[in-house]
């Protein structure tokens, strides 16, 4: 038999303790059976004396509801003589209240995914590029975007890498870091400034305009004046960087080089 | 088969291969039958524990070590001999730790030892370079050929 729990004093007497939560019950044995059961447990916690605060929430559900339409009496006999008029037709007018199911995890849309960084990748830190255009070349971190692809930059005057978009998927990054704190990368670098331009005839055919299909599509893709600005103003405060770091002379040649995997060497036991 | 002249013996200083503690350096403290051997390496941060004999590999330092001695007089005797500067200047632990740089080389490294291999070849070459045209220009001198090799003469 269990010893009988000393009653404390309760109520007015209860200060909010700041102490850590300690459940009063707890599982037995990593299963999914509870030592004390939800009668005891009530008991236990002296729910009865814990009193119900009715949500006002309701109260507004309710009103909005009624605002919905106007009652409007109508004529004739036998036929209820009110009926509830809509102000604005609803989409659907059921006869029965469907019964929603409870979205405990709903689906989250792609601008609320999580976006997660390798710890490895900090800004400052040299990437080798794996894939694409620049596939094989040294590339310096400038930040994650909100997409979660990465920012990175040649910079575009050693390598010809320019400020552009990279997913971390397709990305080595090195354990060799450049101090970029000093670096103001310009306000307007998001998402929206890489993304890609559709031409306006193609976007007006796609909307279901007519447009020619046999013209020609838009002329070969040219920079942008405020991308020279941007691409001027982050080269230069990022060559100040490198030439500030420890060693700065060769790690302009490093960038400047191509990665490659020579005879011998094994990628799986290498340190980058 | 080399000179047996590194035996385990009590007060033997060995070097871990493989498994646990694998390349940090102990004393034998006791052995305990023919296979396996109480080690301690208190100054190495080798737990004292019993050892296969299989996975030590035998220095040529030894300590003057009583049989069974406890860790504490492990740690005088080993401090004493100054083991851990011996064990350092030895060429079996500067192989080590060359080879231990070496796979911790991080990209920029290994660009910056190319680098420098490039820079010291390209000198060499030059001063390679230098000699052989100071010999051409000698037409006497020693040339860099082997004597008594049977040589192919062109008809003047």
């Amino acid at each position: 038999m269990a010893p009988k729990a000393q009653k404390k004093p309760q109520g007015k007497q209860m200060a909010k303790s700041s102490a850590p939560h300690k459940p009063k019950n707890s599982a037995i044995n990593a299963s999914r059976l509870m030592k004390y059961s939800r009668a005891r447990i009530f008991q236990r916690k002296a729910a009865y004396k814990v009193k119900k605060v009715k949500t006002p929430a309701k109260k507004s559900a309710e009103k909005a509801a009624a605002a919905a339409f106007v009652v409007k009496k109508i004529g004739g006999d036998k036929n209820g003589g009110e009926r509830k008029v809509y102000k604005k037709t609803p989409k659907s007018l059921p006869t029965q209240v469907a019964s929603r199911k409870v979205q405990l995890r709903p689906k989250k849309t792609f601008k609320k995914h999580v976006r997660r960084i390798r710890s490895n990748l900090a800004p400052g830190a040299v990437l080798i590029l794996l894939a694409g255009r620049h596939k094989g070349k040294r590339v310096v971190l400038l930040k994650q975007l909100e997409s979660g692809l990465l920012l990175v930059t040649g910079p575009r005057k050693l390598n010809g890498c320019p400020l552009r978009r990279v997913s971390q998927r397709y990305v080595i990054g090195t354990k060799t870091r450049i101090d970029i704190s000093k670096v103001a990368l310009p306000e307007r670098l998001n998402d929206a400034y890489f993304r890609r331009q559709r031409s306006a005839k193609k976007s007006a055919a796609s909307a279901g305009g007519s447009a020619d299909i046999f013209a020609k599509s838009d002329a070969a893709y040219a920079v942008s004046a405020e991308r020279r600005e941007d691409q001027a103003a982050v080269d230069k405060a990022l060559m100040g960087a490198i030439k500030a770091s420890g060693d700065g002379p060769m790690l302009r040649s490093y960038l400047r080089s191509l990665f490659s995997i020579k005879s011998g060497q094994r990628p799986h036991a290498m340190v980058f | 088969m080399g000179k047996l002249d590194k035996f385990i013996e009590v007060g033997r200083v060995a070097f871990i291969a493989n498994g646990k503690d694998s390349g940090k350096v102990c004393a034998i403290a006791e052995i305990i039958d023919q296979n396996r051997v109480l080690i301690d390496g208190p100054c190495s941060g080798v737990r004292r524990q019993v050892c296969d004999m299989k996975r030590l590999h035998l220095t040529r330092f030894c300590i003057d070590l009583p049989h069974s001695a406890r860790t504490a007089v492990v740690r005088r005797k080993w401090t004493a001999a100054k083991l851990d500067e011996k064990w350092k200047e030895t060429s079996w632990a500067k192989k080590l730790e060359a080879r231990r740089l070496r796979t911790n080389m991080s990209d920029f490294d290994r660009f910056k030892l190319a680098r420098a291999k490039q820079i010291r070849n390209s000198i060499i070459a030059l001063a390679a370079g230098k000699i052989r045209k100071e010999a051409k220009a000698k037409p006497n001198a020693l040339r860099f050929r082997k004597p008594n090799k049977k040589r192919h003469i062109k008809k003047e």
